[in-house]
C-alpha cells in the first residue's frame, strides 16, 4: 500500500527516483544488451586518413573469413548507401555537400566509414576487416579554419569549390554609431576549443525485421527516437508506418545522441536487405572519431563602451568549424548562440557574423549548451576584460549594465523577449554564499605579500535561451521541424495512470518528474503513475529530448492533458452522482458534490465507468483519456550567478578550484533533487572545458585525443563538491512557471573558471588564458606575460 | 578454446572460451550477465568493475581464462531485487546516479572502497573512485552517496530501499 499524496503536494518535492531500482541492480536494458536470435554483427572499416582518394577497395577477401555473412563498400551497397541528412539549412545559399554513409571515392575525416563486414559474431566481423584490401592516395588535410578560407586551400568537397559552408549575418541596431560614440573599444579573440561529448554509454544500434511483415524495429542509443523514425523513413524509403524506433535505457547523451548517424542508416538498411537482425556497438575509440564533436569556434569580439562602463554595442565575428560534413543541425549550432551574446546586458547595437567552415575533421553538432556556452564564454570574458580596462570592479560593471528585475519583460538588442528574471536576487545570494568580500580581502593580502599561490575570483552572470522551441521561430530560422511536444494521459480501469510522453530521457529522471506533475493534477499517487516514453510503438508522437526542452515544453503538455482528462472525468462523475458538472469539486483525486462530501466518486471509479461504458452521459465516448500537443509560447530564460575561487600557483602553473558557488534561477522546480543533480553535472562539464578537455588534431588531421586515455574527462579526484543554491522567478510564458535546467550549469561555469584564473594573474600582466587551462598552458602564459613586462 | 569454471553471483558456470576473450565480454555475451557494462577500450572508465574473489577489478582488463576457478560478484549479485545493499540504498537516497551507465562499476568500486576503509573522508572517496568515470553527476552526489553508505553500514545492515 502506498500513502496517498494530497493533490499538488507531489510537485516541488525531492522525491527519490523511480528509475533507480533497475539501474542500481543491473536489471538494465541498454541497446547493447539486446541479443536476438540470428543476429549478425556489423564492423566498420574506417579511414585512417583525414583526406584521401580511395584508389582501391576490394571486400571480397572478407567474405572468405569464418562467420562472415556479407561485406560491402559503397559500390556493393549501391542504393542502400543512404545519405546522412542535415535539417537546418541556415541560409538560402548554404553549401550542403552529400554525406553518404559509406564514403564514395574519397574520405574526408579520420573515422569516415569505408566498408562494412557482417558476421555471426562481433569478433569475427572485426577480424575480417583485416581481409579487406584498401589503398588510399593521401591528399593535403584541411585542418585550420583560417587557412581553409584562403584561396588555393585544398578543398574538403571539390564540387562546392570552397570550404566556406555559409555566412550568416544578423545586424541589430547601428554598431558603427555605437563604436563612434564609445570612449573604449576593446577587441579580443577567444578560442572555444573542440570538445567530445563522451557520454558514458557508447552508441549502439540493433535493427530487426519483424518476421514476414514489412515492419522493422530499430533499437538505438539515441536521444531522438521520434525524429529518427521520420528521418529513417525519408532516407531509407521504408514507409514510416512500418518503422518502430525504441530508445531503451540510454546512458547519457549531452547532445551527442541528438543525431541521425550513418551507422543507424547502415544497420537499418542491412537488416532489411539480409532479412535478419543486424547489430552494431561502437568501441570508445570509434566513439571519439565517429560521434559528432562540439564547440570549435574562433570568436572575435569587440565591445564598445563609455569610460564609466556603460556598454554601447557589441560585435561578434565567428568562424565555426563544421568538420567534414553537415550532420543533423551542424550549421545551426552557432545560431543558437547568436541570440545570447548580448546576454543579460542592455546595449544599443549588436552585430553578428558567422562563417561556417569545412575542415577534414569529425563533424561538429550539438554538445550540452550548443552555441550558448560559446556565447556566454566570450561575453563573460570580455566583460571582465572591459572592467580591467576601465578600472572598474567586474561585478559593479555587470550591475551597471544588466537588465534590472523591474524591467522585465525585456526585449534585448538581439530581438528576444526575456519574460522574467531577477539577476540582483541571484547575485546577492551567491555573493553571500561565496563570502565574496572575504575572498577579495584574501586576494589583496596574497598579492601584497607576493604569495606564490595567488587567488582569483571568477564571475559568470549568465542567462540562456532554452526550451526548444516555438515552431514559428524555428521556421523563421529555416529549421525544418517544429518544437512542440505531446502527451496522452490515460486513466485505466484499475485506477492506474499512464502518462505517454514524447520526451526521451537518458538520465534526466522524466519518469519521476512527469509522475509528479500528473500526480499534482490528478491526485493519484506518484507510484500509481507509469510514464511511457522513447518507443514510437507505445508513445507515437514526440519531438524528444535536447535543448533543455523536456520539462519546459513537454511539462506543459502533461499539465494540459491531465487537466483535460479531469474535465472529461468531471462530466462522467456528474452523471453518476446525478448533479451538474459545475457542482463538483475535484479534491485529492476525488469528485465531490459541493457542500455534500458524502456524495463523491474517485477518479479511479470514474475510469472504471468509462471503461464499462454502461452508464455514460449522452455524447460521451467510452474510455478516459486525454491528449495535448503544445507549442511553447516562447523560449525560456534561466539565469544565475556562478562564482569560482581559483588558486593559481604562479611557479608551477597548477590551478586549484578551491570553491564553487552557483545560484541558478530555473523557475519553478518539479523535483529540486533532480534540478540540483542537473546543475552539478552541467557545472562539471563546463569546468572540464575550462581546465581539462580539448580534442587535439595534428596537421595531417589525425585526432590525437582518440581514447579515454588521451581525452581527459575529469574524475572525482579532479573536482570539488559544489555549493548550489537557487532563486525562483517563475517563467510567465510557461504555464508551470518552469524554465530549463539541463544545460545551464555547462553554459555558466566555463567563463567563471577562466575569469578566476585570469583574475589571479592579472597583476602579472596576464589578460587571457587559453582553454583547457592545463598547468603547462598557465605556466607558459605567466612566463610570456613576464617576458613582455617592462 | 580453453575450458573455464567461474562462479558468478552465486551460480557456477562452465564453458569453452577463446583465450583472448575479456571477462566482461564473457559475462555479457556468453552467460548473459549484462548488468555489467563496457564504457571504453583502454581500461580508463571503470564501468565494467566487478569483484573478483572479493576485490574490485576492471573486468575489461582481465581475461575470462584468468577468472577460471574464481568467484565473481557483479552488480546483479550484490543483492537480490528486494534486498538492497546499503551502497545501492545510498545511491538512490543521495541521487548518486542519473543515466546509470557508470553505476554498476561505481557501486562495485564503492563497495570495495568501503570494505578497505569503512569511514573514508571526502578526499579518500574522491581518490578511491578515481578509476571510475561518470559524465552525468559531476561526482558531487556520488561522493555523498558513498559517505552515506558508510554511515548506513556502520549502523548495521539495512533492509529495503529508502
Ligand atoms: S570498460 Fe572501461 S575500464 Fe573497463
Ligand atoms: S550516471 Fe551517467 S555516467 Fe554516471
Amino acid at each position: 500500500m502506498t500513502a496517498a499524496l494530497d493533490t499538488g503536494t507531489a510537485l516541488g518535492k525531492p522525491i527519490r527516483r523511480k528509475e533507480d531500482a533497475h539501474l542500481l541492480h543491473g536489471q538494465t536494458n541498454w541497446t547493447d544488451n539486446i541479443q536476438l536470435p540470428g543476429t549478425v554483427h556489423m564492423a566498420i572499416l574506417r579511414s585512417p586518413m583525414a583526406h584521401a582518394k580511395i584508389t582501391k577497395l576490394d571486400v571480397s577477401g572478407a567474405l572468405k573469413q569464418t562467420g562472415v555473412v556479407a561485406a560491402y563498400g559503397a559500390k556493393e551497397l549501391g542504393d542502400l548507401n543512404g545519405g546522412v541528412p542535415c535539417v537546418w539549412p541556415v541560409t538560402d545559399d548554404i553549401k550542403m555537400p552529400a554525406f553518404p554513409a559509406l564514403a564514395i571515392d574519397k574520405v574526408r575525416q579520420v573515422g569516415d566509414c569505408v566498408a562494412v563486414v557482417l558476421a555471426t559474431s562481433a569478433a569475427a566481423a572485426v577480424d575480417a576487416l583485416d581481409s579487406i584490401e584498401v589503398s588510399y592516395e593521401q591528399l593535403p588535410a584541411v585542418t585550420d579554419m583560417e587557412a581553409a578560407l584562403k584561396s588555393g586551400s585544398a578543398l574538403v568537397h571539390d564540387e562546392i569549390e570552397t570550404n566556406a559552408c555559409y555566412v550568416y549575418k544578423m545586424p541589430c541596431g547601428d554598431y558603427a554609431a555605437s563604436r563612434a560614440k564609445a570612449d573604449v573599444v576593446l577587441a579580443r579573440r577567444f578560442i572555444n576549443q573542440r570538445l567530445i561529448p563522451t557520454f558514458m554509454e557508447p552508441r549502439s544500434v540493433v535493427a530487426a525485421p519483424m518476421g514476414m511483415s514489412d515492419e522493422i524495429t530499430i533499437w538505438s542509443s539515441t536521444q531522438i527516437p521520434h525524429v529518427l523514425r521520420v528521418l529513417l523513413a525519408l532516407v531509407t524509403g521504408i514507409p514510416e508506418n512500418n518503422i518502430r524506433v525504441v530508445a531503451p535505457d540510454v546512458g547519457g547523451g549531452f547532445g551527442g545522441k541528438l543525431q541521425m548517424y550513418r551507422e543507424e542508416i547502415l544497420v537499418t538498411n542491412l537488416a532489411k536487405k539480409l532479412g535478419r537482425p543486424v547489430k552494431w556497438t561502437e568501441t570508445r575509440s570509434e566513439n571519439m572519431v565517429a560521434t559528432h564533436h562540439g564547440r570549435d569556434q574562433i570568436q572575435d569580439i569587440e565591445i564598445a563602451a563609455t569610460k564609466d562602463g556603460k556598454i554601447l554595442g557589441l560585435k561578434v565575428t565567428l568562424l565555426a568549424n563544421m568538420g567534414a560534413y553537415l550532420q543533423i543541425i551542424t550549421p545551426g549550432i552557432p545560431l543558437l548562440g547568436m541570440f545570447m551574446y548580448p546576454a543579460i546586458y542592455k546595449m544599443d547595437s549588436y552585430d553578428f557574423t558567422c562563417t561556417g567552415v569545412f575542415t577534414n575533421k569529425t563533424p561538429t553538432d550539438a554538445y550540452r549548451g550548443a552555441g550558448r556556452p560559446e556565447a556566454t564564454y566570450v561575453i563573460e570574458r570580455i566583460i571582465d576584460e572591459l572592467a580591467a580596462e576601465i578600472g572598474m570592479e567586474p561585478m559593479e560593471l555587470r550591475k551597471k549594465n544588466w537588465i534590472t528585475h523591474d524591467e522585465f519583460p525585456f526585449t534585448t538588442v538581439a530581438g528576444l523577449t526575456y519574460d522574467t528574471g531577477n539577476y540582483e536576487a541571484a547575485t546577492e545570494k551567491a555573493l553571500a554564499m561565496f563570502d565574496y568580500d572575504g575572498l577579495r580581502a584574501e586576494q589583496a593580502r596574497r598579492r601584497a605579500s607576493g604569495d606564490p599561490v595567488q587567488l582569483g575570483i571568477g564571475i559568470s552572470t549568465y542567462t540562456e535561451m532554452c526550451g526548444l522551441a516555438p515552431s514559428r521561430t524555428l521556421g523563421a530560422l529555416k529549421y525544418v521541424a517544429g518544437g512542440w511536444e505531446h502527451c496522452t494521459v490515460r486513466a485505466l480501469p484499475t485506477g492506474k495512470i499512464e502518462v505517454v510522453t514524447g520526451t526521451s530521457p537518458h538520465g534526466q529522471g522524466h519518469e519521476t518528474a512527469w509522475s509528479q506533475i500528473a500526480s499534482s493534477i490528478l491526485g493519484v499517487p506518484v507510484e500509481d503513475i507509469e510514464v511511457i516514453h522513447s518507443d514510437t510503438g507505445r508513445a507515437p508522437y514526440g519531438m524528444d529530448t535536447y535543448g533543455s526542452r523536456s520539462l519546459a515544453v513537454g511539462g506543459q503538455a502533461i499539465k494540459a492533458a491531465s487537466e483535460r482528462l479531469v474535465e472529461k472525468a468531471r462530466v462522467i462523475a456528474a452523471h453518476q452522482l446525478e448533479c451538474s458538472a459545475s457542482d463538483l469539486e475535484f479534491i485529492n483525486g476525488t469528485f465531490q458534490v459541493k457542500g455534500d462530501p458524502s456524495k463523491s466518486q474517485a477518479l479511479g471509479a470514474v475510469a472504471f465507468e468509462a471503461f464499462t461504458a454502461h452508464n455514460l452521459p449522452a455524447g460521451v465516448e467510452p474510455t478516459l483519456q486525454a491528449e495535448a500537443t503544445i507549442d511553447p509560447a516562447d523560449f525560456s530564460f534561466p539565469h544565475g550567478t556562478h562564482l569560482a575561487a581559483m588558486e593559481v600557483d604562479t611557479e608551477t602553473g597548477q590551478v586549484k578550484l578551491r570553491k564553487y558557488v552557483c545560484v541558478d534561477d530555473v523557475g519553478m522546480q518539479v523535483n529540486p533533487m533532480i534540478v540540483e543533480g542537473q546543475v552539478h553535472g552541467g557545472v562539471a562539464q563546463g569546468i572540464a572545458q575550462a581546465l581539462f578537455e580539448g580534442a587535439e588534431y595534428d596537421d595531417d588531421g589525425n585526432l590525437l585525443t582518440a581514447s579515454l586515455a588521451d581525452y581527459l574527462i575529469p574524475s572525482a579526484a579532479d573536482l570539488p563538491s559544489f555549493d548550489t543554491g537557487t532563486t525562483v522567478t517563475p517563467s510567465t510564458t510557461h504555464p508551470l512557471g518552469t524554465k530549463g535546467v539541463g544545460e545551464a550549469g555547462t553554459i555558466a561555469s566555463t567563463p567563471a573558471i577562466i575569469n578566476g584564473i585570469v583574475d589571479a594573474l592579472r597583476h602579472l600582466g596576464v589578460t587571457d588564458v587559453a582553454m583547457p587551462a592545463s598547468p603547462q598552458t598557465v605556466w607558459r602564459t605567466i612566463q610570456a606575460a613576464k617576458g613582455g613586462a617592462k | 578454446m580453453a575450458h573455464i569454471t567461474v562462479t558468478v553471483d552465486g551460480t557456477s558456470y562452465n564453458g569453452e572460451v577463446e583465450p583472448r576473450k575479456l571477462l566482461v565480454h564473457w559475462l555479457r555475451e556468453d552467460i548473459g550477465r549484462v548488468g555489467t557494462v563496457v564504457g571504453c577500450d583502454t581500461s580508463n572508465c571503470g564501468a565494467c568493475t566487478v569483484l573478483l574473489n572479493g576485490r574490485s577489478v576492471k573486468s575489461c582488463s582481465v581475461l575470462a581464462v584468468q577468472a577460471d576457478g574464481c568467484e565473481v560478484t557483479t552488480i546483479q549479485g550484490l543483492s537480490d531485487g528486494n534486498e538492497w545493499h546499503p551502497v545501492q540504498t545510498a545511491f538512490k537516497e543521495c541521487h548518486g546516479l542519473q543515466c546509470g551507465y557508470c553505476t554498476p562499476g561505481m557501486v562495485m568500486a564503492a563497495v570495495d572502497l568501503l570494505s578497505e576503509n569503512p569511514t573514508p573522508s571526502e578526499r579518500e572517496i574522491r581518490e578511491g573512485l578515481e578509476g571510475n568515470l561518470c559524465r552525468c553527476t559531476g561526482y558531487h552526489n556520488i561522493v555523498k552517496s558513498v559517505s552515506y553508505a558508510a554511515d548506513l553500514m556502520s549502523a548495521g545492515p539495512t533492509k529495503g530501499a529508502k
